[in-house]
């Protein structure tokens, strides 16, 4: 394996639902240590690239390759020991507690031999201190806050102990105060525990944010790549998503932000 | 000690001196009693009990529906189904194992197609099990009606009952109670990861295809098991995982082994009030069960419509 070559890599890639073809010839190299993020309209294949990362969606043609092999050649057990995501559609069963939930992420470390250990008590109890839900471990999940909720699952997939972690857009139904608490702490994974994050968000102000390398994406080919400063500009975000705007520096931290064009007004302007 | 009370009580009867002698000395006028009747009753109940216990734990599970039971997937239906079938026109004995093993089978293989195959999904699962499960009670009950020898000698078993348990009844049944409690358990912990989605499943390492399939064949062989020998007995299935899971939470790994103590007593425990009401005949179980699942849904929507 050259070692230009990332962990995890689309190479390729047509991607396919039973009728519908949603990328074709896809290439997408995943950073090795970077947080990715992938945007793009609305059905433009960022979620459907994740899947396809992720082992959820087998390509049609091309392949997934993780540490240089075809995924989907490689067990599955195996393959979540080193590749965790967090789908949107996950189930907590009912009244089940946050620390049960959570102790679920250690399923690729066990076996019908293998049974719960101290070890897998310690990485639970410290993926929910990493996530501020310690202090939740006996409550029901399904009496919490979505932030909470969104932390605690999270938290499971941190149990997983995977170096590459991919988050289907997780933001999605929360307020913004809880949007910036979730990616402030995909952040704080990213730098403090080094891991891969590659994540599907619908914001570009907190996609340019948040992200050391970005993925613009547009009816299912990938526009541009690379640092956000390099890829959020006016032109492409006109080009990606049709919206004339301004882009500036963020005040907070100098990261581009985007500011949509003002509507023009049609016809004569009122008196 | 159900166990016990189970043995002891019955239509006739008997002083607990009795039943003791009856148990251990064969030359008691009571050892027939007790040998021939109440202690394969009694077995069946604790082997029944378990299989239904947990083949409804593996459901509620397998369907993400707190609800479900496996008569809801029409599995006891299609065994009951089979059974009918084999005794209005072969003229079978009731009970015989294969051919319930058989419908239960027929009917999983079904639910899943009509459910989607591959894709299925617990709601489609479902829908597609309770439809099935209207279509084959109403033919039992057609072909019972236009057959009285077969209503008479399955109307006992069509309610639900213990009271045809034999000497050969659990050495039949449990071999197959057996493959499938082992199966269940050890299905245990990948249907947890399944609860949580498929996608979930699948990123936690697991397979959803195969766990499912894994399941459906150890609900298969624990319902088809306890239906044949005692009918299809509702609410057992349904009733006990929800007791169970107040106690453990929802991990199958605990649960399981809870229903598989605690749904032998509830049965035994159903056996016994039946026979106590119903002097000096009694009450089939399924009748009293029947009604504590009742009694349990009404709690639960009175409990959901406070919420």
């Amino acid at each position: 394996m050259r070692a230009d070559t990332p962990r995890l890599v689309g190479r390729a890639m047509t991607l396919a639902y039973e009728r519908r073809t949603v990328a074709e010839d896809l290439t997408v190299p995943v950073p090795d240590g970077s947080f990715t993020v992938i945007i793009g309209p609305n059905a433009c294949g960022k979620s459907t690239l994740l899947r396809a990362l992720a082992r959820l969606l087998r390509p049609a043609a091309g392949a997934v390759l993780l540490d240089g092999a075809d995924i989907h050649r490689r067990g599955t057990r195996e393959v979540a020991r080193v590749l965790g995501m967090l789908p949107q559609s996950s189930v907590a069963p009912d009244g089940i507690t946050v620390a049960d939930l959570v102790a679920r992420g250690r399923h690729p470390h066990q076996g019908l031999l293998r049974q719960w250990s101290r070890d897998d008590e310690r990485i639970v109890a410290g993926a929910m201190a990493d996530t501020g839900v310690a202090d939740l471990a006996d409550r029901p999940v399904d009496q919490l806050s979505g932030g909470q909720r969104q932390r605690v699952w999270i938290a499971m997939a941190l149990a997983q102990q995977t170096p590459l972690l991919l988050l289907d857009e997780p933001t999605t139904y929360l307020d913004i105060a809880h949007q910036v608490e979730v990616l402030d702490l995909c952040a704080r994974l990213h730098e403090e525990q080094g891991r891969t994050l590659v994540a599907v968000l619908h914001d570009l102000n907190q996609a340019a944010r948040y992200a050391t390398h970005l993925v613009a994406m547009r009816d299912g080919a990938v526009v541009a790549a690379g640092e956000p400063r390099r890829v959020v500009t006016a032109a492409l975000v006109e080009e990606v998503f049709g919206l004339p705007c301004r882009v500036i520096d963020d005040p907070e931290t100098g990261t581009p932000l985007v500011v949509p064009a003002a509507r023009r007004r049609v016809g004569p302007a009122p008196a | 000690m159900v166990a016990g009370l189970s043995i002891a009580v019955g239509a006739k009867q008997l002083s607990p001196a009795e039943v003791w002698h009856g148990l251990l000395r064969p030359d008691s006028p009571e050892y027939a009693v007790v040998h021939r009747m109440r202690l394969p009753r009694t077995l069946l109940g604790l082997v029944a009990g378990a299989a239904l216990g947990v083949a409804g734990a593996v459901t509620q599970t397998l369907t993400r529906n707190p609800l479900a039971d496996p008569g809801l997937l029409g599995i006891n239906a299609g065994a009951s189904a089979a059974v009918a079938t084999a005794t209005a026109v072969l003229g079978v004995a009731s009970g015989d194992i294969w051919y319930a093993l058989l419908g239960a089978a027929v009917v999983t293989v079904a639910v899943y197609a009509v459910g989607g195959g591959r894709g299925a999904t617990p709601t489609r699962l479902a829908l597609a099990g309770a439809a099935l499960n209207a279509v084959l009670y109403s033919y039992v009950s057609a072909v019972m009606l236009l057959d009285a020898a077969s209503l008479e000698r399955l109307r006992f078993w069509t309610v639900g009952s213990l009271a045809g348990a034999r000497d050969d009844t659990v050495p039949r049944v449990l071999p197959f109670v057996a493959v499938g409690l082992l199966v269940a358990l050890v299905s245990a912990r990948p249907l947890d990861a399944l609860a949580l989605g498929d996608d979930s499943a699948r990123t936690l390492g697991a397979r959803p295809g195969a766990i499912r399939a894994a399941a459906i064949v150890a609900v298969t062989l624990l319902c088809g098991a306890a239906t044949s020998a005692c009918g299809p007995l509702v609410s057992v299935g349904l009733l006990v995982p929800h007791l169970v899971r107040a106690l453990t939470g929802p991990d199958l790994r605990w649960s399981l082994p809870y229903c598989a103590v605690l749904a032998p007593v509830l049965l035994l425990a159903a056996d016994l009030t039946g026979r106590v009401l119903g002097r000096p005949g009694e009450l089939p179980v399924g009748t009293v069960t029947g009604v504590l699942g009742g009694l349990l849904f009404l709690h639960l929507v009175h409990r959901g419509a406070r919420r």
